[in-house]
């Protein structure tokens, strides 16, 4: 029944308790609302949502023989789509239905009861209004690839990539640098039961090298991703390594002869590694990469000492960039985080000084294949720090100069970082200036509690002004806010917990996969409560600190949960598609291709034969930006046409 | 004379700007209750003629509501309706109604409190500006 003259709509007021029924007199705004010429049935109850208010609305429907409904409740975002169903049960097209918002668009946003009751009644209305101009549609078929790519191979990445893999489907996963791992693999002990991180990490590493259903591609970086979710084409460049991992034998020897020393990313540079190097000795795949801005040899006469050496001849400075094409249907983002520099942090001495470290340079102090094999060593004269000074939300919760938000993992890698070095060093005193302790989850508490009672460690509350070196001390100076006192600590090390930003290069990718980012760059996710591994874009789901800072099991139960949502979308052969699309009436279209240029999918098509534009269903995903860019009204959008919308303006006003 | 109250029409994109109003309602925030919403997926579904259609019937102020720039559910639309908005606020001087009648604004699905701040301002406004008396205004 699409005959608006004819329609006949049931409106339903629900009382939510008092929460609509205290501010909108519900039993006059239903009495009123019947008085409109195609409303056949319209009745108030206590919670419209419950079991017997959704029988009364589908008794009602069969009863009345209803063509429309308009529920009179919460929010869309809430129980649209359980009335729609209760709708299509009782034999109704479910965008038949439809919800007026007279809660928090009405009675939770307004005192006076009897203007809350009169514009209950204008929403509602209109509503109705929309209803009866509304058409049956059903939801469009999209077609599914049932492969996903997973970008970011840290332990977010890694989680994901096995969960979907190990539910039977082939997964890309692609990784910037030359090995898996991430910041995981650099860690020492993890907290709070201070397990060795690299021995954790390192299983999940090889099994995803062994994975029959992951194609592992690292030193890749996805270049452009187009279509639509289900259907995804990507382009992945991979980066040259300039070295044969089939052909090569690890043998070491172009490392011995290789005349280059540059800075060692896994040390955090703490230490220098040759141009041709492997990053890390559990590194995955396991094999060399020639770092081309380091390396001379790309002018062969300046070099080429490792080609020399190189017994199997797995050196080839000619390989190529090599852009790879893929199609997937699901795509997830765990691009993970970076440490916001020092450089920011002047009055810390914004990183000159060698003895003030950041968290993860630290980690590698401590970590037994670390720089000095886990021995507390000062970098400038190798010396034992005898006091070590920590310095939590160095950046973090300081919205004038730097981050507003809290990085949430320093408290608890602080506390774990000074027991540690009390387990090290046994006549050394660690002191922690903090804000305040943030230390909820599963035995965090416990572990802080731990740190001051068995380990000694000093907390002072309060934030430091100033660190500078002196006389070969690090010279720390700040307040305790509890005492009021000014405190200056000679210390030998400082160890600033520096805040967490999202890692280098995660805007120009979210910008490739159009996906939203908030203010401090972190990608967004589709509802902050209800879906947290959703990205707003359908088919791309977030997992990781790319979406905030947090600890490795909460990145592990989100990459597992965005895993899950990908394996629920490739349980079904095919996707649905909200039907609520453009349609193109072809007998006034002129093929101005007007709409062409607004479109933001790409969905809108010439057809050079009938010489106007066409909508492509699949990929028209109901903005109706093209509707307004129509000079000659051949174009709608499916369920807010101008008819409608035009119509709910009258009723209103 | 019973006292002036503004009618007005506030369309709101789904994503951000109704759903920061449901926000706004969760959080049991009060503003006047003088606008009414038409949701629409994206604010880029705002024609000027539906803006031009309610002052017409008896708007005396429209509000449009979108997400942020940048932050678009629909990538660009929000582009869109800023340049149709400027264009429609000049267009709108030539025919005589006071283009402050007109206003949009990015509010996010999470800045309830801008929501109701900006709505509160807004229907303030018009309040001022009294109510839109086409006749009169456009034979100026």
């Amino acid at each position: 029944m699409n005959d608006k003259k004819k329609k006949r709509i049931g409106v339903f007021v629900c009382h939510c308790g008092i929460n609509i029924a205290g501010t909108v007199d519900v039993k006059k705004a239903a009495k009123e609302l019947s008085k409109h010429k195609n409303v056949a049935h319209a009745e108030d109850y206590v919670y419209m949502c419950s079991d017997p208010g959704q029988k009364l609305i589908s008794d009602t429907i069969k009863e009345k023989n209803l063509d429309g409904v308009v529920v009179a409740c919460c929010s869309p975002s809430l129980h649209e789509s359980t009335f729609r169903g209760t709708s299509e049960e009782a034999g109704l097209n479910p965008y038949q239905c439809e919800i007026a918002n007279i809660r928090e668009q009405c009675s939770w946003v307004h005192k006076d009861k009897q203007r809350a009751t009169s514009k209950a009644i204008t929403i509602s209305n209109s509503i109705v209004e929309k209803v009866l101009r509304n058409q049956s549609l059903e939801p469009i078929s999209v077609p599914l690839t049932k492969r996903a790519m997973v970008i970011g191979g840290g332990i977010g990445g890694i989680q994901a990539a096995l969960d979907i893999a190990n539910g039977g489907h082939e997964v890309i996963l692609v990784e910037k640098s030359p090995s898996i791992g991430g910041h995981m693999i650099q860690l020492s002990e993890t907290f709070p039961t201070l397990d060795c991180s690299q021995c954790i990490m390192t299983p999940k590493m090889v099994e995803v090298s062994k994975h029959p259903n992951i194609k592992l591609m690292t030193y890749s970086e996805v270049q452009d991703v187009s279509g639509y979710v289900g259907n995804f084409k990507v382009k992945i460049l991979k980066k040259p390594t300039y070295v044969d991992p089939d052909a090569c034998t690890l043998c070491d020897e172009c490392t011995k002869v290789c005349p280059v020393v540059t800075s060692n990313e896994f040390d955090q540079g703490l230490t220098g590694r040759k141009a041709i190097y492997v990053p890390f000795p559990q590194a995955i795949p396991a094999t060399y990469t020639i770092d081309a801005e380091a390396c001379p040899g790309f002018l062969p006469i300046a070099c080429g000492k490792c080609a020399e050496v190189c017994e199997p001849n797995a050196i080839n400075f000619d390989m190529k960039p090599e852009t790879v094409e893929e199609e997937v249907g699901a795509i997830v983002v765990a691009t993970g985080y970076d440490l916001y520099s020092q450089k920011n942090l002047k009055e810390y001495g914004g990183g000159q000084y060698p003895d003030v470290l950041d968290g993860l340079q630290f980690e590698r102090l401590l970590s037994a294949s670390g720089p000095t094999q886990g021995k507390i060593l000062r970098p400038s004269d190798h010396k034992e720090p005898k006091e070590v000074v920590f310095v939590q939300c160095a950046g973090s919760r300081d919205p004038e100069l730097h981050c507003a938000y809290c990085s949430k993992i320093c408290c608890m890698y602080t506390a774990k970082h000074a027991m540690l070095y009390k387990h090290h060093v046994q006549d050394g005193q660690p002191y922690i200036f903090y804000i305040d302790i943030r230390s909820g989850g599963k035995d965090y508490e416990e572990f802080v509690q731990r740190a001051v009672e068995d380990d000694g460690v000093v907390y002072i509350r309060g934030k430091v002004s100033k660190i500078f070196e002196e006389d070969g001390k690090v010279k720390v100076w700040g307040v305790d806010t509890l005492t009021g006192k000014d405190i200056q600590v000679d210390a030998d090390m400082v160890v600033l917990a520096m805040a967490l930003r999202p890692s280098g290069g995660a805007g120009e990718l979210a910008k490739i996969l159009k996906m939203a980012m908030d203010k401090d760059g972190f990608l967004s996710e589709a509802h902050p409560k209800l879906r947290p591994v959703e990205s707003v874009t359908s088919g791309m789901f977030l997992a990781g600190a790319a979406q905030a800072p947090k600890d490795i099991p909460e990145v592990v139960a989100q990459s597992s949960g965005a895993a899950s949502k990908v394996l629920a979308m490739f349980s079904s052969d095919e996707l649905h598609h909200d039907p609520i699309v453009a349609e193109v009436d072809e007998d006034v279209c002129s093929g101005c291709k007007m709409c062409i240029r607004v479109c933001p999918y790409d969905a809108r098509v010439y057809d050079e034969e009938k010489g106007v534009v066409t909508v492509n269903e699949v990929l028209c995903e109901g903005c109706g930006a093209c509707i307004v860019a129509c000079p000659s009204g051949a174009t709608q959008q499916k369920n807010f046409s101008d008819d409608q919308i035009n119509s709910m303006i009258d009723s209103i006003l | 004379m019973a006292k002036f109250e503004p009618k007005i029409i506030a369309f709101a994109c789904n994503w951000c700007t109704s759903a920061g109003a449901d926000l706004a309602g969760t959080s049991r925030m009060k503003y006047q209750p003088n606008s009414t919403i038409i949701r629409v997926m994206c604010s880029s579904r705002v024609d000027p003629q539906h803006i031009l259609r309610a002052f017409k019937q008896g708007a005396d102020g429209v509000f449009v509501g979108g997400c942020h720039p940048g932050d678009c559910h629909y990538l660009t639309g929000n582009y869109n309706t800023l340049r149709r908005v400027k264009l429609l606020k000049k267009m709108m001087q030539d025919m005589g109604i006071d283009p402050q009648r007109l206003q949009l604004e990015w509010v996010s699905a999470a800045e309830g409190q801008k929501f109701v701040q900006v709505i509160n301002e807004f229907t303030d406004k018009i309040r001022k500006l009294g109510a839109l008396n086409l006749s009169k205004e456009t034979s100026n």
